[in-house]
C-alpha cells in the first residue's frame, strides 16, 4: 500500500529535477550572467506558478482549437467547435477530478476508477438497459430521467464493486488491481455478449456507447453534464481540506476528527457520478486519468487538494483540447487521440509500477 | 508436484516469502496429498466428455442435417447433402476447435512453467498481440505473400514481443507473482493500441478485427489445415515435458540436473510463439483458455508435465468445444463468437482463482 509519505516523496523528486534543470541551464556558457539570472528567475517563476502557466496554456490551446483552419466559415465553425470544446473540457474535468479523488480515497497513486473496471461497468449497464428495454424505448427515454437512472444504477454497482475489491484484497495492492482489471475485462465481455444477443439495430446503439469517441458528442447530454459538473465541483471544493487529512491514512483521519464513513461515501458518490458523466459523453478511456494525475503530481508544488484539484482539471483539459487540435487540424488524423492517450497512459502506468517497485526494494 | 510454484521457489532462495503465501497454498497442499484423482481416470473422463461434445458439435448448425442421412449415404456408398455438409463444414470446424483448444491450453501451460508463474498465458505476455501486429504489418507491406510467410512473420513478431516482455519483468522479484500478469495485460494493451493505430491509419480495422476476435464460423475444409502444425508442436511439448518441468523447478535445480535452462526456455518460448501465431492467423485470439485450463488441471493432478499435459490438452479442447456449442445455440440461428463466450466464462473462472485464494490461508 502506498502511503501519503510516498505521495510527498514524488513531490521532492519533482523539486529535485527542477533544480537540476535549473543548474544545467545556468551552467550553459553561452548566456551572459545577467541573462542567466533572468532565465533562472523565469524558471523559478514558472515552477512557482504551475496553475497560472497551465491556465495560460489552456487558453492558448482553446484559442487554437476554435480558430485554426476555419477559413472564413465562422458562423458554421464556431458553434460546432464550441460545443466540442465544452465537451472536451467537461470530460477533462470529470476524469481528472474523479481519478484524483479516487487516489486520495484509496491512498494510492497508481489507481484510477477505470483501471478497476468502473467505466466498463457503465457500458455494461447501458447494454443491460438496451437489452431489457429495447433500443426504441431506450432511445426515447427522457435524457434526464435516463441519465439519472444510469447514475443511480452506476453508483449502486460501483459501491458493490468497491466493497468487494477493498474488503477482500485491500491488503495486497497487486491482487486488487489485477482483480479490478479482470472485472473490467469481464464487464466488457458481458457487454459484448449482450451486444451479440440483441438484434442488429439495438447492437448499433450499444456499440456507439462502448468506444471512446472524442468527435461525436451527444449535445443533449452536454447540458446535463455541465450541470452535474457544477454541482460536484461545489461539493468537492467544500471537501478539499478534509481530503488533505484523508491522505494521511484512514486511522489518522478518523483520529483527527474526520467523519470517515460519510466522507468516503460522499467521495465515492462523486466519483461514480463523474465516471458515469465522462463515459456517457465519450466512452471508456482506461489510462487517461492516471496519465493526468501523474503529470499533476509532478508539477504541483505540494499535495494539497486546493492546488491539485484545479491543476488536474487544467492539465486534463490541456491534454484533450491541445491533443484534439493537433490531431485534427495539424496532423489531419481525427480519430486517433483516444488511441494515443491510451498508449501514453499505458506506458505511464508501467513507469509508475517500475518506479514504485524500485522504491520498495 | 508443485515445486516450481513461486512459493516453493522463494522458499528455496530465502526463508522469508512475504507476499507469496497466498493462493499457492492450494497447490502446495498437493505436495502432501499427492494426486487424489489418478491420471488415467481424469484422462478417460475428459476423453469421454470430449467425445460427447464432438458429437454434439457435429450435429448443431443452421443447415439441415441428420445422422440417418449419413448412415444412408454410408450404406448406399453415395454422397448426399448430409455427408458433404459433414465433410466440408462440420468436421473441419470441429477439428479446428479441438486443435485450437489443445494448442492454447498447452501453450498456456508451457509459458506458465517457463515463467514460473501460474497467472500468465500467451495473451498476457504479449504473444498473441504481437502476432497480430506482425500479421497486420506483413499484410500491409506484402499483401501478396504466401500464408506460410505471413505466419512466419507473425511467429517472429510473437517471439520478439515475448522477449521484450521478459526483459521488462526481468527485475520483478519472483515473490511478486501477481505483478507479472498485471504488467502483461498492460503490455498487451499497449501493443494492441499500436496495432489499432496502424490499422486505423491504413483503414484496415476490419482486417484486424478478424484476428483480434476468435471465431470459428469461417472455418471450412481448406481453411484450417495450418492448425495441424500446433498438434505437432504439442507432441514435441510432450516429448520435452520432463525438461520443461525441471526448468520450472528453478535455476539451481536445472543446473544441478544438467539441463541447459537457456536452451529449454528458448524452445518453450518459440513453441508458445508459434502456437499463438498459428491460432491468431487461422481463427483469431481466444483469451483465458491458456490460463484457466492449466490451473484447473494442476489443481487436480499436480505440475509434472508428462503426467498432466494430456489432461491439459483434452480439457482445453473440451472447454473450447463447449463454449463454441454455447455460442452456436444461445441465439440460434445466429452465432456468438467463441471469444465472446470465453471472455465471460474465462474471466469468471479467473476471478474465482484469484479471489478464493486469500480465504485458504
Amino acid at each position: 500500500m502506498f502511503s501519503s509519505t510516498k505521495l510527498t516523496s514524488t513531490k521532492t523528486d519533482a523539486t529535485k529535477t527542477s533544480t537540476a534543470i535549473d543548474n544545467s541551464s545556468s551552467a550553459d556558457g553561452q548566456y551572459s550572467a545577467a541573462a542567466q539570472g533572468q532565465l533562472a528567475k523565469l524558471w523559478t517563476w514558472i515552477a512557482a506558478h504551475p496553475k497560472s502557466i497551465a491556465a495560460i496554456i489552456l487558453l492558448i490551446s482553446m484559442t487554437l482549437f476554435m480558430t485554426l483552419n476555419v477559413n472564413g466559415y465562422w458562423d458554421f465553425a464556431l458553434p460546432l467547435r464550441g460545443k466540442k470544446l465544452l465537451a472536451l473540457m467537461v470530460v477533462g474535468y470529470a476524469i481528472g477530478v474523479s481519478t484524483l479523488l479516487f487516489q486520495t480515497l484509496t491512498h494510492n497513486p497508481i489507481l484510477t476508477p477505470s483501471l478497476l473496471g468502473f467505466d466498463s461497468l457503465y457500458v455494461l449497464l447501458q447494454s443491460l438497459l438496451v437489452f431489457f428495454l429495447g433500443a426504441i424505448s431506450f432511445t426515447s427515454l427522457d435524457p434526464i430521467a435516463k441519465f439519472t437512472l444510469e447514475i443511480v444504477l452506476m453508483f449502486g454497482a460501483s459501491l458493490l464493486l468497491f466493497k468487494l475489491l477493498f474488503s477482500k484484497s485491500s491488503q495486497d495492492l497487486t491482487r486488487l488491481i489485477l482483480v479490478g482489471v479482470i472485472f473490467g475485462v469481464l464487464f466488457r465481455s458481458l457487454s459484448a455478449l449482450i451486444a451479440r444477443l440483441i438484434n442488429p439495430d439495438d447492437f448499433v446503439v450499444v456499440q456507439s456507447a462502448s468506444y471512446a469517441q472524442f468527435n461525436t458528442v451527444n449535445p443533449q447530454l452536454l447540458g446535463i453534464s455541465l450541470f452535474i459538473c457544477a454541482i460536484t465541483a461545489i461539493f468537492v471544493w467544500r471537501w478539499r481540506y478534509q481530503c488533505d487529512v484523508l491522505m494521511l491514512g484512514q486511522a489518522q483521519a478518523i483520529n483527527l476528527g474526520i467523519n470517515y464513513q460519510r466522507l468516503a461515501f460522499g467521495l465515492l458518490t462523486v466519483i461514480a457520478v463523474l465516471v458515469a458523466t465522462a463515459t456517457a459523453l465519450v466512452g471508456p478511456v482506461t489510462f487517461f486519468g492516471l496519465l493526468v494525475c501523474a503529470l499533476t503530481n509532478r508539477i504541483a508544488r505540494h499535495m494539497y487538494h486546493t492546488e491539485r484539484l484545479i491543476l488536474v482539471s487544467l492539465v486534463a483539459m490541456i491534454c484533450l483540447v491541445l491533443g484534439q487540435t493537433i490531431f485534427e487540424q495539424v496532423l489531419d488524423m481525427a480519430g486517433v487521440l483516444s488511441v494515443v492517450i491510451e498508449l501514453a497512459g499505458g506506458l505511464m502506468f508501467l513507469a509508475l509500477i517500475f518506479m514504485s517497485q524500485r522504491r520498495s526494494l | 508436484m508443485s515445486l516450481f510454484s513461486p512459493r516453493t521457489h522463494a522458499r528455496l532462495k530465502s526463508s522469508t516469502a512475504p507476499s507469496a503465501s497466498s493462493w499457492q497454498s492450494g497447490t502446495g497442499n498437493a505436495l502432501h496429498r499427492r494426486t487424489v484423482v489418478p491420471p488415467w481416470f481424469i484422462n478417460t473422463a475428459s476423453l469421454i466428455l470430449m467425445g460427447l461434445l464432438v458429437l454434439l458439435s457435429l450435429s448443431i448448425g443452421v443447415a439441415d442435417f441428420s445422422w440417418s442421412g449419413i448412415l444412408q449415404s454410408l450404406l448406399t456408398q453415395s454422397a448426399n447433402s448430409d455427408s458433404s455438409l459433414l465433410l466440408v463444414s462440420r468436421i473441419p470446424r470441429t477439428i479446428a476447435i479441438i486443435l485450437t483448444g489443445i494448442a492454447m491450453a498447452v501453450a498456456g501451460m508451457i509459458i506458465q512453467v517457463v515463467l514460473k508463474n501460474r497467472f500468465v498465458e500467451p495473451s498476457m505476455v504479449g504473444a498473441t498481440q504481437s502476432a497480430a501486429l506482425g500479421l497486420l504489418v506483413v499484410s500491409l507491406l506484402f499483401p501478396a505473400s504466401a500464408l506460410i510467410v505471413k505466419m512466419g512473420v507473425a511467429t517472429i513478431a510473437a517471439v520478439f514481443g515475448m522477449m521484450l516482455f521478459m526483459l521488462l519483468i526481468h527485475r520483478i522479484p519472483p515473490t511478486d507473482f501477481l505483478m507479472i500478469p498485471l504488467i502483461g495485460i498492460v503490455f498487451g494493451g499497449i501493443i494492441e493500441a499500436v496495432t489499432t493505430f496502424i490499422a486505423y491509419q491504413t483503414e484496415s480495422l476490419q482486417l484486424l478485427s478478424v484476428w483480434q476476435f476468435g471465431d470459428f464460423s469461417g472455418v471450412l475444409a481448406g481453411r484450417y489445415e495450418l492448425l495441424w502444425l500446433t498438434g505437432a508442436l504439442c507432441v514435441l511439448a510432450y516429448i520435452i515435458a520432463d525438461k520443461l518441468t525441471i526448468v520450472g523447478l528453478g535455476d539451481n535445480i536445472a543446473l544441478n540436473l544438467g539441463i541447459s535452462k537457456r536452451q529449454v526456455t528458448w524452445i518453450g518460448v518459440g513453441m508458445v510463439a508459434m502456437m499463438s501465431a498459428v491460432v491468431v492467423v487461422t481463427v483469431g485470439m481466444i483469451p483465458f483458455i491458456g490460463l484457466v485450463v492449466p490451473n484447473i488441471v494442476s489443481r487436480l493432478m499436480g505440475d509434472k508435465l508428462r503426467r498432466s499435459l494430456p489432461a491439459v490438452a483434452l480439457l482445453g479442447a473440451s472447454a473450447v468445444l463447449l463454449c463454441d456449442i454455447i455460442g452456436r445455440s444461445i441465439r440460434y440461428p445466429f452465432e456468438v463468437p467463441v471469444a465472446t463466450i470465453f471472455g465471460v466464462v474465462g474471466t469468471v473462472l479467473f476471478l474465482w482463482l484469484l479471489l478464493r485464494a486469500p480465504s485458504e490461508q
